[in-house]
C-alpha cells in the first residue's frame, strides 16, 4: 500500500506539474479534463493510463500530439480496462523476474472510459478485470450519453432525456429506461472499493481516488461529467450543473467498501429540487410541457426513493 | 533464474499443441492472456501447467473472451515484455479487431492459431478460414505442416517479431486436430538452446519506463493515417522476409532443420505443381513422388510464410511449370480462393504460360486423400497435354451431391 498523499489545496492543484496538459481538443466547459486532472492530482506516483475510444481519447492523442505526460494506451472502444490489466500483469511478471527498469517506483494503473465504453460495450471487459482482481482503477467519465458519436443514448442515459437515438418527439418523451446502477453492479463483484464522485466536490473525489490507489485490488469510480453539447447548457455552467447533480441527489456521492459497506460521503445542506436540475438542461426541456409534467414528479420520487435506499444501506452497516 | 529447467529427450512424442506450448515455455513468456477454444486450448493449458510446476516464470491472465485475451496481450506487450497466446476459429474472429491494433502499434506478440472452420454451421475441425480471415491484419503469418514445425516456428516467430527493425506481431498456424492433436516425434532443443536462440526480450517504447512516458494507440485522420499504414505495409513487405531468412539460417545452424520461405519439393524439373499449405503439403509430396513413378513430372510448392506473401519466391518456384493447382482450404464465398488469387497475382506480368486452376478442399475437417491428389495431378497433366484448362477453373474436391464448379 502506498502512503496516502496530502490533498492539495486549490492553488497547488492549479500549479502542480500536470501529467494531463491543458492543450487538448475537448469542448470548452467539458468536465472530462477536470475529472482527469483531479484523479491524476491525487497521486505523485507514476501512472500507466488507458483511455477507451471516446471524447477523452480522440481529443488528447491526435498524432503527432499528445496531452499525456504519462504512459498511456488506447486500443478500442471496449477494452481499455483490459489493456491496463495486461500492463499490470506485465509489471507483476517483470517485478518478480527483477527486470523492471525503475524497480523502486510504485505505478498506478488507471483506465478512463465514458459511460458507453463502461456501461455498454465495455461492460464485459470491466467485469472480467474486477473479477480477476487486477490492481487497477477504472474511472467512468459518466456524461450519460454517447457524446463522441453525436449524442446517442447509452444505458446510463436517464429517463426522459432526449438523445439522437431516443429523441423526444410528438409522441415520445425520449429515453424510456432507467439509468443502469453501475456502482452497485461493480461493487457486487466484491471489489475492495467503488464510489461515485463529482468534479465539483474535488476534495471528496481526491480522498476517494487516494483510497482507491491505497487498496490492493480493482477499484471502480463513477464520475458525473456534465456535457455541454449533449446536456445542452452554457460552457461556463459546468460546475453549476455538477453542483445541481450532487445537490439535487440525482447523482449522490457515496462509496462502497469491500462490495457491501456503503458510506454516503456528501449530504447537501440544502437539497435542490430535481426540477431545478432538469430545467437547467436542454435535454430535458420537453419535460416541462403540460403532457409530460407528471414525469418531473416521477423523477423526484425516484431520486427520493434512491436516497432513502442509500441511507438505509448506510445505516444497516452490512 | 528462479524457475526450473526441464530435461527433454532429443526426440519427444508431442502433438502440435504441446509442441507449441513447450516452445512458449522455452522462450519464457512473461505474460499470457488467453481464453480457451478448441482445438487450441491445450496450448495455454500447457503454459498454465508449466507455471503451476515452476517450469516458467510469468503471469497467466485467464480473461473472459478472446477479444480480451488479445487486449490483455496488447497492454502487456506495450508494457514491455514477451507476450503470447493461442486461439482458433470463432475466437480468432472475435480477436480480429484487436489484431489490427496489435500490428498498428507495432507490438511483437506471438499468436498460435490452430486453424479451424468458421461457423455457421458450427464446426470444430480444421480448415483455413480463420487463417485467411487474418491475412490483412498486418501480422506476420507462418504455417506449420506438422508438430515439429509448430515447435520450431514458434522460436522463429519470436525472434523475427521482436527484432527492433521489425516490431510486428506474428502468428504460427497449424491445422486443427490434424496437427494439433496428432502426436509425432519432435526433435527438441534444450531449454538453454531454445531461450538463447530467441534471446532476452529488449523492450522499446515500453510503458513501464517512467522516465520516458509514451503514448500508444493515437488517433490519426486523413493527414497521417495513410502514412502510418503505408509505412507499416512497406516494413512488412521489405524488411520481414530477409529477417525470416536470416532466422531460418540461424535456426538451421542450431538445429540442423532447414526451413524455407517457400518449400519446394521436386520442383527443379516439374511440369505440374500443386501449391498448398498445412498438412496437405506432406500428403501432396508423397503423391507427387508416386506420380513421378507413373511418368508425370509432379512437384509441390508449400507456402511457409503466408504474410508477407512471398511473391518473388513463388515466381521463382513456378517459373518453369506448365500447369499449377492452387489448393484453398477455405470457403471463398464469392470469389476464387485466396491462394488461387495470390498465385495468379504473383504470376501475372511474368513470362509464364502456366495453366492455373483452383481447388477448394477439406472444409470443416474433410480429409484430403491421396486418391484426391492423384486425380488432381492427373488432371493437371491432362491440361498440359491439351494446352488449356480442360476442367472448370475452380472445383470442390470431395464434396457430396451434384458436382460443384465455377468459372
Amino acid at each position: 500500500m502506498s502512503e496516502m498523499k496530502k490533498i492539495k489545496n486549490l492553488k497547488e492543484f492549479s500549479t502542480s506539474a500536470d501529467r494531463f496538459e491543458g492543450a487538448n481538443l475537448l469542448c470548452p466547459g467539458c468536465a472530462h479534463s477536470i475529472i482527469v486532472r483531479e484523479v491524476l492530482n491525487a497521486t505523485n506516483d507514476d501512472l500507466v493510463l488507458s483511455a477507451s475510444t471516446g471524447c477523452l481519447e480522440v481529443c488528447t492523442a491526435v498524432y503527432p500530439y499528445t496531452s499525456w505526460d504519462a504512459s498511456w494506451i488506447h486500443i478500442g472502444f471496449e477494452n481499455g480496462s483490459t489493456a491496463v490489466a495486461g500492463a499490470e500483469a506485465m509489471h507483476k511478471a517483470l517485478a518478480r523476474k527483477g527486470r523492471l527498469k525503475q524497480p523502486d517506483r510504485n505505478p498506478k494503473f488507471v483506465s478512463f472510459a465514458g459511460d458507453g465504453a463502461s456501461y455498454d460495450i465495455g461492460f464485459q471487459w470491466i467485469s472480467g478485470c474486477m473479477e480477476r482482481g487486477h490492481n487497477i482503477m477504472h474511472v467512468v467519465l459518466d456524461n450519460e450519453v454517447y457524446a463522441n458519436t453525436g449524442g446517442q443514448r447509452s444505458s446510463s442515459t436517464p429517463i426522459g432525456s432526449s438523445s439522437t437515438t431516443a429523441p423526444a418527439g410528438r409522441v415520445s418523451y425520449g429515453e424510456k429506461q432507467n439509468k443502469k446502477d453501475m456502482v452497485s453492479i461493480m461493487a457486487s463483484h466484491g471489489i475492495p472499493y467503488s464510489a461515485q464522485v463529482a468534479p465539483n466536490k474535488w476534495k471528496d473525489m481526491v480522498k476517494k481516488i487516494q483510497h482507491g490507489f491505497a487498496v490492493d485490488g480493482p477499484v471502480f469510480i463513477n464520475a458525473v461529467s456534465p456535457c455541454t453539447t449533449e446536456w445542452k447548457f452554457d460552457p461556463k455552467d459546468t460546475m453549476y450543473l455538477s453542483d445541481l447533480s450532487t445537490d439535487s441527489l440525482v447523482f449522490p456521492l457515496y462509496e462502497i467498501i469491500d462490495g457491501h459497506e456503503l458510506n454516503i460521503t456528501y449530504r447537501p445542506k440544502n437539497v435542490v429540487p430535481v426540477e431545478e436540475y432538469l430545467a437547467a438542461q436542454g435535454r430535458f426541456k420537453h419535460l416541462f410541457k403540460d403532457e409530460y409534467k407528471h414525469l418531473i414528479k416521477e423523477w423526484q420520487d425516484r431520486v427520493d426513493a434512491n436516497w432513502a435506499y442509500l441511507n438505509r444501506r448506510e445505516e444497516a452497516r452490512v | 533464474m528462479a524457475f526450473d529447467k526441464m530435461e527433454l529427450r532429443d526426440i519427444e512424442v508431442w502433438d502440435g499443441n504441446f509442441a507449441a506450448a513447450q516452445a512458449m515455455r522455452q522462450c519464457q513468456i512473461d505474460v499470457v492472456a488467453a481464453y480457451p477454444i478448441t482445438p487450441s486450448t491445450p496450448i495455454v493449458e500447457g503454459y498454465a501447467k508449466f507455471l503451476a510446476d515452476n517450469y516458467v516464470e510469468g503471469e497467466f491472465v485467464m480473461v473472459e473472451s478472446e477479444h480480451a485475451a488479445m487486449s490483455g496481450c496488447i497492454g502487456a506487450a506495450a508494457a514491455g515484455g514477451r507476450v503470447a497466446t493461442a486461439t482458433s476459429s470463432q475466437g480468432f474472429a472475435l480477436m480480429v479487431e484487436t489484431l489490427y491494433q496489435a500490428s498498428g502499434m507495432r507490438l511483437p506478440i506471438v499468436l498460435n492459431v490452430v486453424n479451424r472452420a468458421l461457423a455457421a454451421p458450427l464446426n470444430v475441425n480444421g480448415d483455413h478460414s480463420d487463417m485467411y480471415l487474418g491475412r490483412d491484419s498486418g501480422w506476420i503469418q507462418f504455417d506449420a505442416y506438422c508438430p515439429q514445425d509448430a515447435y520450431d516456428l514458434n522460436f522463429i516467430a519470436f525472434k523475427v517479431a521482436e527484432d527492433h527493425d521489425v516490431r510486428l506481431p506474428a502468428m504460427v498456424h497449424q491445422d486443427g486436430f490434424m496437427t494439433s492433436h496428432t502426436a509425432q516425434g519432435v526433435k527438441t532443443l534444450t531449454d538453454d538452446q531454445g531461450y538463447n536462440f530467441v534471446g532476452d526480450f529488449k523492450p522499446m517504447n515500453d510503458m513501464l519506463d517512467f522516465e520516458h512516458p509514451v503514448t500508444h494507440g493515437v488517433q490519426t485522420e486523413e493527414d497521417w493515417h495513410f502514412e502510418h499504414k503505408a509505412r507499416q505495409h512497406n516494413d512488412l513487405m521489405t524488411k520481414v522476409l530477409p529477417k525470416i531468412q536470416t532466422a531460418f539460417d540461424e535456426f538451421e545452424k542450431l538445429s540442423g532443420r532447414k526451413y524455407n520461405i517457400v518449400e519446394e519439393y521436386d520442383m527443379a524439373d516439374a511440369d505440374v505443381a500443386v501449391v498448398c499449405m498445412g498438412t496437405s503439403v506432406e500428403t501432396a509430396r508423397e503423391v507427387a513422388t508416386e506420380m513421378r513413378a507413373k511418368g508425370i513430372k509432379a512437384g509441390v510448392v508449400g507456402i511457409r510464410v503466408i504474410r508477407p506473401f512471398p511473391f518473388e519466391q513463388i515466381k521463382a518456384a513456378l517459373k518453369d511449370v506448365k500447369a499449377i493447382a492452387a489448393l484453398d482450404r477455405s470457403s471463398p464465398n464469392g470469389a476464387p480462393g485466396m491462394l488461387f488469387n495470390e498465385i495468379a497475382g504473383a504470376l501475372f506480368n511474368t513470362d509464364t504460360k502456366a495453366l492455373l486452376s483452383g481447388y477448394v478442399y477439406g472444409l470443416g475437417g474433410r480429409d484430403l486423400t491421396k486418391a484426391h491428389l492423384t486425380d488432381l495431378f492427373t488432371e493437371l497433366q491432362a491440361n498440359v497435354d491439351a494446352g488449356k484448362v480442360t476442367t472448370p477453373l475452380q472445383q470442390f474436391i470431395g464434396v457430396r451431391g451434384p458436382k460443384l464448379s465455377f468459372l
